[in-house]
């Protein structure tokens, strides 16, 4: 099983009068994305921006974050259940827009959505500070409930990113990386003296606006499952989350799942990379049991040596993840978590909810309590006024001068779990 | 040069063992040579200008009042930093060498640094000063002062000091962000293969360690059973006859209670120091219930309760410490039939 990532590296992003790629540069109609976007009755209106590395820009409450991508050869589309078909993806060539991201705002539900910084403190922790962004401000209609809004919005950022990665269908790329695995009786034949590595892969699904969507299946309503590391490149897990900024897994980074990426580097050299396994984080105990217990499973049916397990969220989720840990040691097969930390502003409390001996590797995206100062940016794109109801906010965050001070939380994946960034903690 | 004050007890100050640990804080007129090792560590960059000895007992008795007069001391002679110790295995002279160094650093905002032996009780404070592991006893002295000598300098020169695992400092618990040279995938992939590979590696996060006990079966005839009493509620006989301390205890006891139908005001008192003591003074049996186990005896409902009961004031004392008494006397009671046991806390 192959897929090549065709990357093409954007240097600009900017409006224009016909929607295109040239010369690295990403042109964008307005009309041709508002058009889509109202498509849906449900949105009032649109406002689009463009705000890029370095500027002085501020961008609140951030949704979801995603890439454009676009399948040029093998089966399906990007985005499976969504903007194509339900249709296996995973391999042939896809092309992706590398340097840019399309990302939500609007007022959603105001407590968990996030901030970027362009520039200055804030922009350290985001990896969205690198990117050339594309920034939809959606308004709903008069009384739309919250989590219809969430999934016009969702809806709205997948059209998008399919609409802006299709016209990268016939750039040539500039890089073209290569992703194999092997099946599982392959694999064990080609590599008979590597260690069977497996992926753990916890899916925020606490409902209520904690959601992700696999080929479009609502995952706290699946069994723990194995999928092909390639079919996340191409878009068949999304984010549905309004859970802390800094910690829930944009569609962006599913589609660059960074310990897929690593393993699959690794693959055939000091590792077999055997598969991914998904597993969810639902709120009641008897799914919390079964989940773990599936992990715990399949870990043993594809006879793993080790699993690396990332989380989602925190604090309930915690649970889930001490409990794969431990049923997944208790099988045999040896563990490296990869999580973050409420260890409190001063760093002194106990960083996670749970705790197992069996848990002696952990890898740590950081501690989120941890309170910034964020300057005054000269623009705002979105709405500061929720930054004082934002998880990691508080009542007077948002100073007089427009200045910010807050928990580190409040920014855009900046204790990604999935381990996407250098930000950890000793 | 950097003025460092030093803090030890009467034993080191060289005026004497337990029968002078009543002593209250005083600066020695002369440096003594425990000071003097660090000082000759430092090489001319800092210098230990005052050691204050105070006696265990007095700073166990009077906190508060021995924690004042020492900051007092640190400030006339123009302290910047404050090493305490190295108590080694010490528990009382640990406890204050902990406690000192914590407290100083709050209240007075200087560095400060202490080393002891790992299981002192008094690494309790790990989390709020820098606490050096040396040795069990004073025969690590040339290394406890190797070891903690250059960590005090950098504290003293303000200085960040790396992780825990570098410097070789107990882990403090305070968790501090940083950034490091590979993401978080690169790093748990590479800490897998180190795993699997049964190769040394260093967690990001160390679990915090719960000693979980399995529960024992349910004793099968309550009424032919020999149950005995213990308590982490400090119970003890009138005037506390083996001076158990009212925190942080260094030992238990064990009394009889052969005859004993009831705890009165004036056969027993609580030695315990972590809550208000009047009512367990009034009755003793609200924390030690002999008065109802011996309802029970009388009914029938129990075989008899154990003729001693064993006692240690679970305030501010370490696992270590309670891990020990227990190990110790949970040995007599299996060797004098005790079938099971009433365990009180407060």
């Amino acid at each position: 099983m192959k897929l090549e990532l065709g990357l093409i590296h954007v240097t600009d992003l900017q409006f224009g009068d016909v929607s295109k790629v040239e010369d690295h540069v990403v042109y964008i109609n307005q009309e041709d994305i508002k058009n889509l976007i109202l498509e849906d009755e449900t949105i009032e209106s649109v406002e689009l921006h463009i705000a890029k590395p370095g500027e002085s820009v501020r961008i609140t409450p951030v949704k979801d974050v995603v890439e454009p991508r676009v399948k040029v050869s093998g089966n399906g589309g990007v985005f499976p259940g969504w903007t194509h078909k339900v249709d296996r993806v995973g391999e042939g060539r896809t092309h992706v827009l590398k340097g840019m991201a399309c990302m939500t705002i609007g007022k959603i539900v105001g407590f968990q959505e996030g901030i970027i910084d362009m520039t200055g403190e804030g922009a350290k922790y985001t990896p969205f500070s690198q990117t050339l962004n594309f920034i939809m401000d959606i308004k709903p209609i008069e009384g739309l409930k919250q989590h219809d809004y969430e999934k016009a919005v969702r809806t709205a950022n997948l059209k998008v990113s399919t609409f802006i990665g299709e016209l990268a269908r016939n750039v040539e790329p500039d890089e073209i990386e290569v992703y194999e695995h092997d099946n599982v009786l392959e694999g064990m034949k080609k590599y008979p003296d590597l260690p069977r590595v497996g992926y753990v892969l916890m899916l925020q699904s606490q409902g209520l606006l904690h959601d992700t969507y696999v080929y479009g299946v609502d995952a706290k309503q699946s069994l723990t499952t194995i999928i092909g590391p390639t079919e996340l490149f191409d878009g068949a897990i999304v984010s549905g989350n309004c859970v802390s900024a800094c910690d829930k897994n944009p569609t962006y980074i599913h589609e660059n799942n960074p310990v897929i990426t690593e393993l699959l580097k690794e693959h055939g050299k000091t590792l077999n990379f055997v598969g991914v396994i998904i597993t969810n984080e639902n709120v009641y105990l008897a799914d919390k049991m079964r989940s773990s217990d599936w992990s715990a499973k399949l870990c043993e049916f594809l006879g793993l040596d080790g699993a690396v397990i990332s989380q989602e969220g925190f604090g309930n989720p915690d649970t889930d993840l001490i409990m794969n840990c431990r049923k997944i040691e208790a099988v045999g097969v040896k563990t490296v978590l990869i999580t973050d930390e409420y260890a409190g502003q001063d760093g002194a409390s106990q960083s996670l909810a749970d705790a197992t001996p069996e848990a002696d590797a952990v890898v740590t995206g950081g501690n989120a309590n941890v309170v910034i100062h964020l300057p005054k940016l000269d623009k705002v794109i979105g709405y500061t006024e929720y930054v004082d109801k934002i998880a990691g906010g508080w009542s007077g965050s948002l100073q007089p001068d427009g200045s910010i001070i807050a928990e580190l939380q409040v920014i855009t994946s900046a204790t990604n779990e999935q381990g996407f960034n250098k930000l950890s903690a000793r | 040069m950097i003025k460092i004050v030093h803090y030890i007890n009467q034993f080191y100050a060289g005026i004497g063992g337990e029968e002078m640990a009543h002593v209250g804080p005083c600066k020695m007129d002369v440096i003594p040579p425990v000071s003097k090792a660090f000082t000759a560590a430092w090489k001319g960059e800092a210098e230990v200008v005052a050691t204050i000895y105070c006696g265990d007992s007095y700073f166990a008795e009077q906190t508060d009042k021995a924690l004042a007069e020492i900051c007092e001391l640190i400030k006339s002679v123009g302290g910047e930093m404050l090493i305490c110790g190295p108590a080694f295995n010490a528990g009382r002279y640990g406890f204050a060498c902990g406690n000192v160094a914590a407290a100083v650093k709050a209240q007075m905002g200087i560095p400060t640094l202490t080393g002891m032996y790992e299981e002192n009780p008094g690494t309790d404070y790990k989390n709020k000063t820098i606490i050096v592991p040396t040795a069990n006893s004073a025969a690590g002295m040339r290394k406890a002062v190797a070891a903690m000598a250059p960590l005090a300098l950098k504290l003293a020169k303000g200085e960040e000091l790396g992780p825990y695992y570098e410097e070789g400092y107990m882990y403090t618990g305070i968790r501090k962000n940083m950034f490091e040279e590979e993401i978080g995938a690169k790093r748990a992939v590479k800490m897998m293969l180190k795993k699997l590979a049964g190769e040394p590696f260093i967690t990001e996060f160390p679990m915090p360690s719960f000693d979980r006990v399995a529960p024992n079966p349910a004793v099968k005839d309550i009424s032919k059973a020999t149950v005995a009493l213990c308590t982490s509620g400090g119970i003890v006989p009138k005037g506390n006859p083996d001076h158990i301390e009212s925190s942080s205890a260094s030992h238990y006891g064990k009394y009889d209670i052969e005859g004993v139908m009831d705890l009165t005001e004036e056969t027993y008192e609580t030695a315990h120091g972590g809550y208000d003591p009047v009512y367990a003074n009034q009755d003793a049996d609200r924390v030690l219930p002999v008065d109802i186990m011996r309802d029970l005896e009388k009914e029938g409902k129990i075989g008899k309760l154990h003729r001693y009961f064993y006692t240690t004031v679970g305030n501010g004392t370490a696992v270590a410490s309670a891990k020990k008494f227990a190990a110790e006397y949970s040995k007599e009671l299996v060797a004098d039939g005790v079938d099971a046991v009433i365990m009180t806390s407060t």
